[in-house]
């Protein structure tokens, strides 16, 4: 079973592009239709979750399906599966993209690539925006952290995201306070 | 030392990525510029090549990096650095807490932090696109051939979405742009 849970994570992970949501639909299919590990409102429930906690959203389901399927030894079998292609894809890749970028057909291509990528970053932020809550208080957070990237390299400024991220959580955890014992004084009246 | 740069960046990489592959390319460009591991050139190249591989995005930029800057030692810290976070606390949620994730505080300080990395995705491509074409930011100079190019292939990317029913697949854009680079500025 361990065997069956690499092999099929290691399937997913060596037939999905594009990453984590690409891949929702994938494991969908092979996890709830097929081996039926999961039924499919854990599945809803795995994205939600994933969605919610930090690293790749692939990994997360796969730790998920993995430990309900086999526990521990299971999670870190369909984890490892999910991995291995990938990584040995990527380390041969690796080891070439230097030399091809010398023969200047390459090059080039890779001069339009880089347009691509930032096209496809800023579509994915704008995913991300239509799928948001617009109140306020989100509205607010979005445009003071896309200004304040703004303002850190235009300056080059030695500020990590890292420090906005910690900043924004912050600011979450201070307004959900106020807000609440507003509500409370309200009550008391 | 390399390997335990490489470990500390990208564990910070793997418990910050809240949203996956593409939350991770601001936190990434950070940790691989501000250690000096590439330049901008070879990072947009990177992430071109983790994007059009197979396999979770985060992944593929991990071991992207560690296997250039430490051989296959590297490549293994950095893809288990990256991975750790999410698979432990994974099994923490599933072992133990359950709940944690409707705990209030967690709640609001994920409130805060989701549109934050939205805002800041959303920068981080605007930055790319702006350095791209030699505008305001950076050391390339003005190129008005990208310019051109970039407007044309965002209207060809975000115009298919409403011609057709998915509109082009980013792998799609990543070829078509590989093809219109070669030729146009093979010229």
């Amino acid at each position: 079973m361990l065997i069956d849970l690499f092999l099929t994570f290691a399937k997913i992970g060596m037939f999905t592009f594009g990453g984590g949501y690409a891949m929702i639909a994938l494991l969908e299919k092979t996890c709830v239709e097929d081996k039926k590990w999961i039924t499919h409102d854990e599945m809803m429930d795995v994205t939600v979750i994933a969605e919610s906690t930090p690293g790749p959203i692939a990994i997360n389901c796969a730790t998920y399906v993995g430990y309900r399927q086999g526990k521990l030894l299971g999670s870190v079998a369909a984890t490892l599966g999910m991995v291995l292609p990938s990584f040995i894809f990527i380390y041969i890749i690796a080891q070439f993209l230097d030399r091809f970028l010398e023969i200047a057909l390459i090059a080039n291509a890779f001069k339009g690539i880089k347009i691509a990528v930032g096209i496809l970053i800023i579509d994915a932020a704008l995913k991300m925006l239509k799928k948001m809550e617009k109140k306020p208080f989100q509205i607010c957070i979005v445009v003071s952290s896309a200004v304040a990237m703004l303002l850190i390299s235009f300056f080059s400024l030695g500020i990590s995201s890292m420090v906005l991220m910690f900043m924004a959580a912050f600011t979450g955890i201070i307004v959900m306070m106020i807000f609440k014992t507003d509500r409370q004084e309200r009550n008391k009246r | 030392m390399i390997y335990i740069d490489l470990l500390i960046g990208f564990l910070e990489v793997g418990f910050l990525s809240f949203g996956g592959g593409y939350a991770a390319i601001p936190l990434i460009r950070d940790v691989v510029l501000s250690y000096g591991w590439m330049d901008e050139e070879m990072l947009t190249y990177m992430v071109a090549v983790s994007e059009s591989s197979p396999g979770p995005i985060m992944v593929n930029m991990a071991t992207y990096v560690g296997s250039l800057k430490g051989g296959i030692p590297g490549a293994l810290i950095a893809t288990a650095a990256v991975v750790l976070p999410a698979f432990l606390i994974i099994l923490l949620i599933m072992v133990l807490l359950r709940k944690l994730l409707q705990n209030r505080y967690i709640k609001a300080a994920l409130d805060g932090m989701k549109p934050c990395i939205t805002g800041i995705i959303l920068t981080t491509g605007i930055i790319m696109v702006l350095k791209n074409c030699g505008i305001l930011i950076g050391e390339n100079p003005f190129d008005i051939l990208t310019v051109v190019l970039t407007c044309g292939m965002g209207v060809i990317y975000f115009g298919s979405k409403k011609v057709l029913k998915k509109g082009i697949s980013p792998i799609g854009l990543i070829g078509l742009s590989a093809i219109v680079g070669a030729v146009a500025y093979g010229i």
